[in-house]
């Protein structure tokens, strides 16, 4: 585990804030004067899993820097919905860059900082930089590699929502198996996403064996501001995998955004863990162990194996894939 | 034009862009009614002053308590806590203790010697509350606090009522009863004991009296006719515990039958087995399930020893043996007799049918309806006579110290608003928080804490208390077992889980407040309340 979980405060960390607990052991997101460093008024969806992470992430990421932090922003829905010219949600120094090119571009300003603490530059200027799965996983991802294997000074984040929800929902290489999108549709012997196809970037990244790689959820905010914040503590190439559910791709009701993260990790569907230097660190093991039917039921983006004749080898493979996830990372062993 | 080359505009801020627009639904903080609440016949807040216990403010906790309930010491002991019965927290793993944390915050009190806040303001009123059990003092206490001056008339020699002279010591130590009368005695409130009133209407006028409360309560053991010879020592239950209270302990003899099925009857069986008894058995009707005892004590009382012959009733007493016939449950679950006889030897058999109202002192007041020898009250809790209340054990109820302490509340409500010629409305009932509208994801795993027992040998050989109290550090960590249904009790989760940063967190003790400015009403927030305190609405069109 990444953090030192309480135990028993009536809701230990589970919950946001406690007012039980000393100032010093609440969360970054339960700060009256918090970063916000994307503010409201952006154009996310209602329930938008993507805005929640990325304040999550980006807020911890500026309390452990003490704020001196620059960001790279790829394109995809973060980038439009909270920056429409002339307006800008972010309020910080924040740079938009072409789809594929953001982790090239952290590494320019992550040298040219290097350059002017030569020249005599006192503050440490820290450079993160974010994308949504399409821009990371496909487009992006020459220039992520690139960027891992020459151990540039960079946090990368991955909000994974699993496609390409700006453009209308198409397939990513992040697409789970099955799921519908307009790319992979719920028609024909084997309606949605195929599966043994896609990546898994953690994994990828791991292989780089770079300092830091994580994943986390936006259902488990404690663990995802534990591991911004062990991840500021490296120097050299950084990465966090987020899962964000998105309410409109995935065919999900707006209120249910944080439960569906939740059940992605309660099922094993989406393993959540750290690794440094390419070996698995801990875990967040599972809570309360459920079927992955539970996690697919209420997204329609799966109604196709529910329909009159339930899909159940189709649910048995996917239920296949959780039960392969809490074996390799050892998701049910204790905390 | 001083902008850099192609920028035309100022970069501006997404505030410009009010996306509250978009809602379709409204986010809205409401305050449930929690289910301990809803269940508690003295109307305390529990989920109230356990938010302050859990912080470990006892003090505001116990005077939280004490708004509604002036004997949590007492009702710590003998509650039923019907409480317990509705809390949520059962369907996640137990209840929460909340008769334990009571009787904590009682103690506590009673320890450091936290004394109730004396009214700001005489009224001028004088009330007089007859009968000083639980629902006298209870009248007395909330009558005290509004400004009314009160004097008890009892005709015993000491205060408590029923809770000194029914409830045996093992459950209740009147050392308790003593210190939690007196807090209410400092409020001001005049105890006159050894003074039966004959006749109510007369004490009214002698003693200026602007309106009365009646807590006689009901202490008069019901008879039941069983042949029996000469020799055979037939008392009932309410004298042998009242006597318990004297000099002279009753002789109930080496084998004890206790006739009846209520509490009463466990009370006294279990006194008799502490006062040497060999054999307590006690002689019902009916099955266990039907008994009117509550299970716990029916559970205390086999623990220390105590016989118990269900369906079977008494047929005829004789020298040293009783007769008892055996019964069987008909399809209506009423007991019909079997012609089955045994044979039991008993020195004494002790009567535990049920009690009466001495309605001496109502002789001759008009108005005054007594039905089924209990006297009828309003909604009020106002007699047929204008200005005479009742309330507790002579009144239709379930007879139990928390009723009669809710009646009291109840009644001085009402006496408060009538002396002031006014009708006392109580406040609209809030929605129950019922267990579907939590998320308990959010609540860590907490086992119950169980308060220790004392040992079986001197349960059975001493009148010490049976049930123990919990410490600091068990009955702190069994408050905060605590859902909190219903009412915020600031987790933050609202703040931290709401996309579009929609929610301002005002300061410890104030809560939040939702900005609706950018609230675009997805609903996240109320999904992931732990406690169900924010309720979705649809927006008007």
């Amino acid at each position: 585990m990444s953090f030192q979980p309480v135990k028993f405060y009536q809701t230990g960390t589970f919950t946001v804030g406690n007012r039980l607990l000393p100032p010093e052991q609440r969360s970054v997101q339960s700060q009256e004067k918090r970063y916000n460093s994307i503010n409201s008024g952006h154009r996310a969806c209602q329930g938008c899993g993507e805005a929640l992470g990325a304040r999550y992430a980006i807020d911890a990421a500026m309390e452990a820097t003490n704020g001196r932090l620059i960001c790279a922003n790829a394109t995809g829905c973060l980038e439009v919905f909270s920056t429409p010219y002339p307006e800008t949600s972010w309020q910080m120094p924040w740079i938009h860059s072409v789809f594929g090119n953001t982790a090239a571009v952290a590494t320019g300003i992550a040298a040219a900082l290097k350059v002017k603490r030569q020249q005599g530059e006192r503050r440490n200027i820290r450079v993160v930089a974010q994308g949504g799965d399409g821009g990371t996983t496909d487009i992006g991802f020459g220039c992520l590699s690139g960027m891992f294997e020459r151990n540039d000074d960079v946090l990368y984040i991955c909000y994974d929502n699993g496609g390409y929800m700006n453009t209308g929902i198409q397939r990513s290489s992040a697409t789970p198996p099955a799921a519908r999108t307009a790319t992979t549709m719920a028609v024909g012997p084997e309606p949605g996403n195929v599966f043994g196809q896609g990546k898994f970037l953690p994994a990828i990244a791991m292989a780089h064996e770079i300092p830091y790689v994580a994943t986390a959820t936006v259902a488990d905010l404690r663990d995802l501001e534990a591991k911004v914040r062990r991840a500021m503590e490296f120097q050299g190439a950084r990465y966090i995998h987020i899962l964000v559910p998105c309410p409109l791709g995935w065919g999900t009701a707006s209120h249910d955004t944080i439960r569906i993260a939740r059940l992605a990790k309660e099922t094993g569907v989406f393993p959540v863990f750290e690794a440094e230097h390419g070996e698995v660190k801990s875990v967040l093991a599972i809570r309360r162990q459920l079927p992955v039917e539970e996690y697919l039921r209420p997204q329609k983006r799966y109604a196709h194996l529910f329909g009159k004749t339930p899909q159940v080898e189709v649910i048995a493979r996917l239920q296949a894939l959780a039960d392969r996830n809490i074996r390799k990372y050892g998701l049910l062993e204790g905390n | 034009m001083d902008k850099p080359f192609a920028i035309t505009l100022d970069p501006g801020s997404s505030l410009a862009n009010k996306t509250g627009s978009w809602r379709t639904f409204r986010p809205v903080y409401v305050d449930r009614l929690p289910p301990c609440n809803a269940a508690c016949p003295a109307g305390e807040n529990i989920q109230a002053w356990l938010f302050h216990a859990e912080s470990g403010d006892y003090e505001k906790a116990w005077r939280s308590l004490t708004e509604n309930n002036p004997l949590p010491a007492i009702m710590g002991r003998v509650c039923y806590h019907p409480c317990q019965g509705g809390c949520n927290r059962q369907f996640v793993d137990s209840s929460v203790g909340i008769n334990a944390v009571e009787r904590f915050l009682g103690d506590e009190a009673l320890k450091r010697g936290w004394a109730f806040e004396k009214p700001a303001k005489s009224s001028g009123k004088r009330v007089l509350v007859v009968g000083a059990g639980p629902s006298g003092l209870s009248a007395a206490y909330h009558l005290a606090r509004l400004g009314h001056t009160v004097e008890i008339h009892e005709a015993g020699p000491l205060a408590g009522g029923m809770m000194r002279f029914g409830i045996p010591k093992y459950r209740l130590p009147r050392d308790v009863i003593e210190a939690e009368v007196q807090r209410i005695l400092d409020l001001g409130v005049k105890l006159k004991p050894n003074t039966k009133i004959a006749n109510i209407a007369d004490a009214m006028k002698a003693g200026k009296f602007d309106a009365a409360f009646l807590a006689v309560g009901a202490h008069i053991g019901k008879r039941a006719f069983i042949p029996a010879a000469d020799a055979t020592r037939i008392v009932d239950a309410v004298s042998v515990l009242r006597s318990m209270e004297g000099e002279e302990k009753p002789m109930l003899g080496r084998r004890v039958v206790v006739y009846g099925g209520g509490n009463t009857a466990l009370d006294v069986a279990r006194t008799a087995k502490r006062m040497g008894a060999e054999e307590a058995i006690i002689v019902y009707r009916r099955t266990r399930e039907k008994a009117p005892a509550h299970d716990s004590e029916i559970e205390e009382a086999l623990q220390e020893g105590i016989m118990v012959k269900w369906l079977s009733t008494i047929k005829q007493a004789d020298e040293g043996e009783i007769t008892i016939e055996k019964m069987a449950l008909d399809d209506s679950g009423f007991p019909q007799p079997t012609g089955e006889f045994e044979k039991l030897a008993a020195d004494s058999v002790v009567l535990a049918l049920g009690q009466d109202v001495d309605l001496g002192l109502l002789e001759g007041v008009p108005g005054l309806e007594v039905k089924d020898g209990v006297v009828q009250v309003g909604p009020n809790m106002m007699t047929g006579h204008e200005g005479v209340f009742a309330g507790g054990d002579m009144v239709p109820s379930e007879r139990t110290v928390t009723v009669a302490v809710g009646h009291g509340k109840k009644a001085a409500r009402h006496i408060d608003a009538w002396l002031a010629g006014e009708t006392y409305a109580p406040p609209p009932k809030h929605e129950v928080a019922t267990f579907d509208k939590l998320n308990t994801w959010y609540y860590s795993e907490a086992p119950h804490q169980v308060r220790p027992v004392l040992d079986i040998i001197r349960r059975q050989s001493t009148f010490e208390e049976v049930v123990q109290g919990l410490d600091e550090g068990n009955a702190q960590f069994e408050a905060r077992r605590c859902l909190s249904c219903g009412n915020c009790f600031e987790c933050d989760n609202c703040y931290g889980v709401c996309p579009d940063n929609a929610v301002i967190k005002l300061g410890p003790g104030k809560r939040f407040q939702f900005n609706f400015d950018y609230c675009k009403g997805c609903g996240v927030c109320a999904t992931e309340c732990p406690c169900g305190a924010i309720k979705m609405v649809p927006e008007e069109t």
